[in-house]
Parts: C-alpha cells; structure tokens; sequence
C-alpha cells in the first residue's frame, strides 16, 4: 500500500469519528521476495504481499489499540477498518482511564524515500548461483518495497518507505566450517556480489586447514565488527530502555547506578540521523536524529517511548525502548593492523546464540560461529572449533578492552520475524585482552 | 472457518492449470490485557485473514502469500508462485515431483469449556487487578504484571487433489511476573501460565491458578534477593517440568528437525549434531529415555489432525529406551532424506511456507514422584522455570539458566539459590539422566517462541515432561 491509499483511507475514518474521539492509524505494508538456498540451489522461494493496519483509538483519558491485515483494494479495506473501529469503541467503554496516555498534539508531516527500485529477484538470484558455482552457499535473499506510515485525526502525515535487497548467506566446508557473508543496500550490483563471494572462496580456503580445539580459559581477541552486533543486540534487550532503568531490569543497573563503567572509549548512541527507519513514533513524534546512550564509558541517557515518558516525566526520543538504528563510537586501531595487534589468540568473526549469564553483572554467554580463527604471531594458523564464552561486558567493553578499529561496518539486519526489519548498526571491531571460554 | 470455506470454494473455481496447487487459508484474532503496578494497560485486538498459494508445476515449485483474499488478489499470488516456481525449475535444489500430495478431509477444533467472551472485560480487568494487588508484597517488588491473553486460529488446507483439512485452534495465556529488587540486586518470578501454555478457553485460568499463585511468585522473587549464589561446582540436577521444556527443545527437538540434518538452517537456525547415520543405532542417551513425537495429546499446543501440508497427524517414537529411531520432518524432506518423519511441516502464518518444525515433542514418564528423585541426590541443585538458553549452532554446547534454585543434600531439599545455570554437551548430557518422574508429574506445557526459518518464522511448540535426574552436571551461579 502506497502513501496516498494509506492517507486516504485514514482520512475516511477520521470522518467517521464522534464527538471527542482520536484517532491514530498506522500502516505497516511490505511487498516481497525471499529465496532460500541450500548448496547453491534453490531450496523455497515466493512473494508475499501484506498491509497492516494499527488504530488507536482515544477519548478523553481512554485509549484502546488494534490492528487487522488489509488487502489494498480501497471498498473492502474501509469496511475492515470500520469494523475494527467499531470494535475498539465496543471495547473503549470498558477501560478505565490511562494516565500513561501520550500522543503528540501538534499537526506534522513527513516522506522519506530510501533506495528507487528493488532489483529483480530471479535475476540476482541467477547471477549469484552462477557466481557461486561449485560453493555450498547457503542463505537468504530477501528484496521488494517496505512502506510505514501515521497519520491521525489530529493531522498527522508521516511516511517512509524503502526499496531494497538484503542477500545473508555462509559458504561451507564440512560440518560447522564456513565463512559467513553479506551484501545489502538500496542499490544492487552485480559486481559487488561477485567480488564477495570470491572473497569467500579464500575464506573457505583458511577453513581448509585442520580446526584447533581449544581449552575452555581467558584468551586474547579481537572480535570483528559482526561479533560485536552479537552482543550489541543482546545489550539492546533491556540495556536502553527507561522502564527497565527505573525498574531496575537494566542489564546496565551498575552503571547507571555508578558502580561500574565501560573504557572511557566507549561511545554508544542512537543513530536515526542514519535515516533507514521511520523518524517518527506511532503517536506522531518526531524521533531525534540521534540519542546518546553511553558516553565515556558511563551511562548517559535512555531510549524512551511515548508511554514510558508519561509514565516517568521524560521527553519522548524513540518508537521503543530497544534501538534501531545502534552506534558504536570508533577507536584508533586500523584494520589492517588487527592480526599483529592480537598477535596470538582468536579473531573471531561471528557469534552466535548470545543470552544473559546474569543481567546483574551484565555478563553474557553464546557460542563462536563461522570464520573464527587461532592467530599466532600476527598470522591466521587454523579455523577453531566452535567454543561457548561466558563473560561480562564490564570486562568486554571495559577493563579488558584495549582498542575500537578506526573503520566501522554498517551491519543490516537480516530480521523477517515481524516483516523485513529496517534496522540496522554501525559498529567497529574491538580487541580485548581476554575473553573467557568456558566451554 | 465459515468465510474461508467461501474463499476456498471460490479459488476452486479459478484453480491454476499445474502439476498439484494449495491454498493455505489463515484467520487469527488476538485479544490481550494486561494490568501492570495496578494501572491497565492499552488493550490491543488484532486480527489477522491472508492466503498462501503453493504450486507445483514442471519440477518446480513456488510459493505465492497476500493478504488480498479476492478473487483478483489470490490469482495474482497464484502467477507469483508459478514465476517461482519457473525459476525454481530452473535453479531448483530437488525435482519438485517429490512434494507432497494430499487428499485428506479432516477437522479439529480445540475442546473449550468456558468461552473467552463468558466473563466481560470488566470482570477479566478487575481479576487482573486482584492478582497486581497480590504480588505488591512490599516495596522491593519494583515492577509487577498479570495478563490474559486469547488466540484463536482457524486455517483451511484444500488442494489440487482434493484435500480439505480445516482447524481450529484456541489458546487463552494467563500469566504473572514480580520484579524484586535490592541494591543491585534483581530477581524475577514468573508463574501462573507464563511459561505453562496449553489450548484451551478461559479454564486456563482456574488450571494455573491466576489469582493463588500471585503471593507465592512475589515472595519467591524477594527471597531469591537475599539468598545465595548457586554454587559453582559438579552436582547432581533435578529439572522440574518448567525448565526440562527447554531441555527437550534445545537439545533433542532442534537436533532432530530433518530440515537442519539436510543443510538447508546451516545459515540462520544451525545444523545438527546428528547425521542420517545415526538413525536406529544411536545411543542418544539413558535407557530411562524415552520420546515421542505426539500431536493426540489432549490440549497440549500443537495437537491437531493433519499437520499444514495435510500429513495426518500421528504419534510416533523418536527415542526409544535411549536409542534414536526417527526424525522430525514432513514427506518432502523425508523423500530428499530417506529417511522415516513426522507430521511436523508448519508455518508461522499465512505468510510463511511450511518448514519442518517440532510439534509436541514430549519426554515419556518414568516411575515415582518428585520426592523419590530428591531421595537419590545426596549433593545437588534443583532447577525451576528458564530464564536463559544458548545452545551451538550443531545443538551440542548448551548453558540454561533458571529463575530459581534450591540446594538438595542427603536426599532432602535445603535453601534457595539464587542465579542458577548449568552447562553441557547434548551428545552426552542425556546420558547421566537417572531419573524421570511418573505419570503422576507430568506437566503438559510448551513454548511459544520458536524461532528458525529464512524467511523467519517464531511458531508455538508443545513439550510434556516430568521431573528429571541427571548426574554429574557443571551448575553455577551469577556474578562477574
């Protein structure tokens, strides 16, 4: 569903609404293609073409929210509507007051556009196998339009929409030895594709050489920008938002309360300035262009949404309490130079699986996976089996951090459980004097 | 099911020239409240209606999913499917012939007592209510929450030879957490259904004991506060039903699902520790170990008639006295496989083609009660209700954590732990299983967050267990 469908169908409610009512609409509507490979084939592949909408319906100091699937043909899609309307103002009758209830009460516009025109999904696919031959590739595409909207009774306009790809895939060996690449964006070439895949057919040549077992114990690291998303996504959960700071759920609670602190190095904000999600939240703010959330190693500021900032007297500054949109500050180590900064311990290149040890100590365990490697003087030597570390970021981020890479890598999340995510990180490499292997 | 007979009726009308078709019809509707700190949170009501056309032609197949469910919408999914199904042709990993056909007429509709529109919302809020008020022990309960939430779903199956299998599945989800906290300390207690789902209408609610539970959950969190570590050591286990759930899952479900023995997760989800070889042989662990595949159980989630391929639904031994004898995967991937299956190929939703999933994986009972385990154990930690799971991308290297921990020594229970994990390799973890409790301690409960998939799809899962022993097991607790 385009803007204008979007708008004129919540313009059609809103004339239907009565007395005090107020209305908020949004839209959620994605058209696409997935293609999943295995062994360099096509294992399932299909188009899906959806359109929800999300009301929220508000009278005096009541609010009740709901959503239905709509199909894009204009008659139809009013009368689903309707009834959805008409079902929240059945429901509306039975709900107390909410004296968390926010909404932005000034009239607002906005359109953005990210990227012209999806590539044509058989063709790339095509390209890629044909770039891929004789690899066990395995992965995903995923391609087509995405568009998000809010419009209101109070005279919201917002919409962003995107056209994009996003190709997530590993090259394997033999069991659990593979290489994991990426190539997304808003502008497809085929070059580009080819080149990383043949960057991974030198990975699988590293992954050739016989795997190292290694002992669980304290080793040296640098963790690749990939790696550290791992963890960036698991501090998300819980770390950023106010409720959990003021309820004390915060895997963050130490520092916020000043007992503990990242390296003075440690920078970490929200980036909507980076423009890939929507600038606005579902009760029609404006979202900043960036939120810092750690600053020199300490707790700065939280992500808060329009109902956690009524709730604790704060500015909303999000669409929710977990980011969207994550940076990571950059250090001074240049890529190039990692392997002999390491000198002898693991370069690892991606992990897998991360879940809290315990949230009060901040400490997070997960599993190596794919490209992952045993480093002596300087010099990639063997693929390691995959090892499970159990460690606190306190100690990652903190008094065992030795340096943040100079570059950074924009990471797009590969996500389709809610419809294909537009979140993304921008994030460096980081090298720890250790890290613990426990298993 | 009365408006997607009609669409289903009028697709057949237009049904697409092919090999072999489905149509995969999907309503939900979803109501949810929640009271938190005594205040009522915004109710949401959804709902859900989409189509996901399969179709088979020239060796190909393709899928094609919207949630136009006019006659113009389903034709236009219908040519997207067939486009795929060219290239897929083309490019394809297996000869599309191999797919499953089906021509089976069935129906399910879970058995309810009581209605969920029985009770008015207001009488569900002040219930609600009653429960926040009970879990506010004192003022280090810092955050607290009871909910109710209904799922319905209603999905018709017709295909191109003949098949017409609709159901009907309903949920209701009570539940309750305390958060308690002390310095910085934090401790959370879930209960009351949180993590005990089943199908079933507003019974639910006087079966998990909404309203009872809520002081037991509070006090639990606060003691946890001021109670030990969980020590770091190698004891014997005891895994109460609320956490043997996510034992079975991680680490013989997952294992067993044939679609990752195949390859096609080793990007997203993972692979397998096990290979086809294994099948028949293979000692997954103690003689007391014993696992079904079983969609007859009565209420447990995925229970139902045909799985959404159209595979009748029947139960089937996975593990028997400790040796592996099947995997978990529909007809398509036992064809690509050779090997036996289940009827276990779902979907998330309308928008997601079928992949092999768990469906109610269960882990048989043994004999005795809880307190006969306990008796066993002379230095040991019991474990209840997941708070944490991690497992390697073969299913192998596992750490769990628990909400809650209580020390066993010379077969009698001590003192709560607080922060209790434990670690383990699945290969050999079931192995030094020495007890499993009776019919008697069997829970029916399940998960309703699995997720694997590309694209991704988070699916519910049905788990019964009893209590078991395991011996020899690394157990720890929090801290830095």
């Amino acid at each position: 569903m385009n803007a204008d469908a979007f708008f004129t169908l919540a313009d059609r409610l809103n004339a239907r609404l009565t007395g005090a009512e107020v209305l908020f609409c949004g839209m959620s509507s994605e058209v696409s293609d997935f293609v999943r490979l295995n062994r360099n084939r096509i294992r399932q592949a299909g188009h899906v073409h959806s359109a929800a909408l999300a009301l929220t319906l508000i009278e005096g100091t009541r609010q009740v929210e709901g959503s239905c699937d709509l199909s894009g043909e204009p008659s139809h899609d009013l009368t689903r509507a309707q009834q959805l309307l008409s079902s929240l103002r059945g429901r509306l009758r039975h709900v107390p007051a909410d004296p968390y209830l926010d909404y932005c009460r000034e009239p607002d516009e906005s359109w953005r556009r990210c990227g012209d025109r999806a590539p044509d999904p058989a063709e790339a696919i095509g390209s890629l196998v044909q770039a891929a031959a004789g690899m066990d590739l395995v992965g995903i595409w995923a391609s087509g339009d995405i568009g998000e909207g809010v419009a209101s009774s109070v005279g919201h306009r917002h919409w962003h929409e995107s056209a994009s790809f996003n190709l997530d895939w590993s090259c394997h060996l033999e069991a659990d030895k593979a290489v994991k690449g990426a190539y997304s964006g808003f502008q497809w070439n085929p070059e580009v594709m080819r080149q990383r895949v043949e960057a991974m057919r030198e990975g699988i040549g590293l992954m050739a050489r016989p795997a190292r077992t290694i002992e669980p114990g304290r080793y040296r690291a640098y963790l690749a920008p990939s790696a550290l998303n791992e963890l960036m996504d698991l501090l998300s959960w819980g770390g950023f938002d106010l409720k959990s700071h003021r309820t004390s759920q915060t895997p963050l609670l130490r520092m916020a309360r000043g007992e503990r602190a990242f390296a003075p190095g440690v920078g970490i904000h929200e980036e909507h300035e980076r423009g890939l999600v929507a600038g606005f939240t579902p009760e029609g703010f404006r979202i900043p262009p960036r939120v810092t959330l750690v600053e020199g190693g300490g707790f700065s500021g939280c992500l808060v949404d329009a109902r956690a900032g009524k709730e604790y007297g704060e500015v909303v500054n999000a669409a929710s309490g977990s980011p969207s949109s994550l940076g990571l500050d950059n250090g001074t180590l240049e890529t190039g130079n990692v392997l002999g900064l390491l000198d002898t311990g693991l370069w690892i290149g991606n992990l897998w699986y991360c879940n809290w040890s315990d949230p009060n100590d901040c400490r997070v365990t997960g599993m190596t996976r794919f490209g992952t490697y045993w480093v002596e003087r300087g010099e990639i030597v063997s693929p390691v089996r995959v090892m499970r570390f159990d460690d606190s970021l306190y100690h990652l981020l903190g008094d065992r951090l030795e340096g943040l890479t100079r570059e950074r890598e924009l990471i797009l999340s590969a996500q389709t459980y809610e419809g294909r995510s537009t979140d993304s990180a921008l994030l460096p490499g980081i090298l720890v004097s250790g890290i613990d292997l426990t298993l | 099911m009365e408006r997607l007979s009609e669409i289903a009726d009028r697709f057949l009308t237009q049904a697409p020239a092919c090999d072999y078709w489905t149509l995969r019809l999907v309503e939900e509707d979803f109501d949810h409240l929640e009271v938190r700190q005594g205040v009522v949170e915004p109710s949401r009501l959804a709902s859900v209606l989409g189509a996901m056309v399969t179709l088979v032609k020239g060796g190909g197949i393709g899928y094609g999913a919207t949630s136009d469910i006019s006659p113009a919408g389903l034709r236009a999914a219908t040519r997207r499917a067939a486009d795929w199904a060219e290239v897929h042709s083309r490019l394809g990993l297996f000869d599309a012939d191999i797919f499953p056909r089906s021509s089976t007429r069935a129906d399910y509709r879970t058995p309810i007592q009581e209605a969920w529109v029985s009770m008015s919302v207001s009488d569900k809020l002040d219930l609600l209510q009653a429960a926040n008020r009970a879990l506010r022990l004192d003022e280090r309960i810092v955050d607290w929450s009871a909910w109710l939430s209904r799922r319905r779903v209603a999905q018709l199956l017709v295909t191109g030879d003949g098949g017409r299998v609709s159901q009907v599945w309903d949920f209701v989800h009570p539940g309750l957490v305390a958060v308690a906290n002390a310095g910085s300390q934090t401790q959370r207690r879930h209960g009351a259904g949180a993590d005990w789902a089943q199908q079933g209408g507003l019974e639910r609610v006087a079966a998990v004991r909404l309203l009872e539970e809520a002081p037991r959950v509070a006090s639990e969190a606060l003691t946890l506060l001021d109670s030990p570590e969980c020590p770091q050591d190698i004891r014997d286990l005891i895994l109460l039903p609320s956490q043997m759930v996510l034992q079975v899952h991680e680490s013989i479900g997952h294992p067993l699902e044939l679609d990752r023995i195949l390859g096609d997760e080793r990007n997203y989800a993972g692979t397998s520790f096990v290979t086809p070889g294994m099948f028949g042989r293979y000692r997954y662990g103690s003689e007391l170990l014993n696992v079904t595949f079983d969609p007859t159980v009565p209420l447990e989630l995925v229970s139902g008639v045909t799985d959404d391929e159209g595979t009748p639904a029947r139960r089937e031994y996975l593990i028997r006295d400790g040796i592996l004898e099947r995997p978990l995967g529909g007809p398509l991937s036992q064809a690509r496989a050779g090997l036996p299956g289940t009827a276990s190929t779902r979907a998330s939703g309308w928008d997601r083609p079928p992949i092999d999933r768990m469906g109610n994986i269960n882990l048989e009972p043994g004999e005795g009660n809880l307190a006969d385990l306990i008796a066993q154990v002379e230095r040991g930690v019991l474990m209840d209700t997941n708070r944490s799971w991690s497992i390697d991308d073969s299913r192998n290297k596992f750490q769990f954590g628990c909400e809650l921990g209580r020390l066993i020594e010379d077969g009698e229970l001590r003192g709560l732990v607080r922060n209790p994990g434990y670690r383990g390799i699945s290969a050999t973890f079931w192995r030094s299983l020495h007890g499993v409790g009776g019919l008697e301690t069997l829970e029916v409960r399940g998960v309703r967050n699995c997720g694997k998939g590309e694209p991704n799809q988070s699916v519910y899962v049905g788990h019964a267990a009893p209590p078991c022993l395991f011996r020899d097991v690394s157990v720890f607790g929090g801290g830095e």
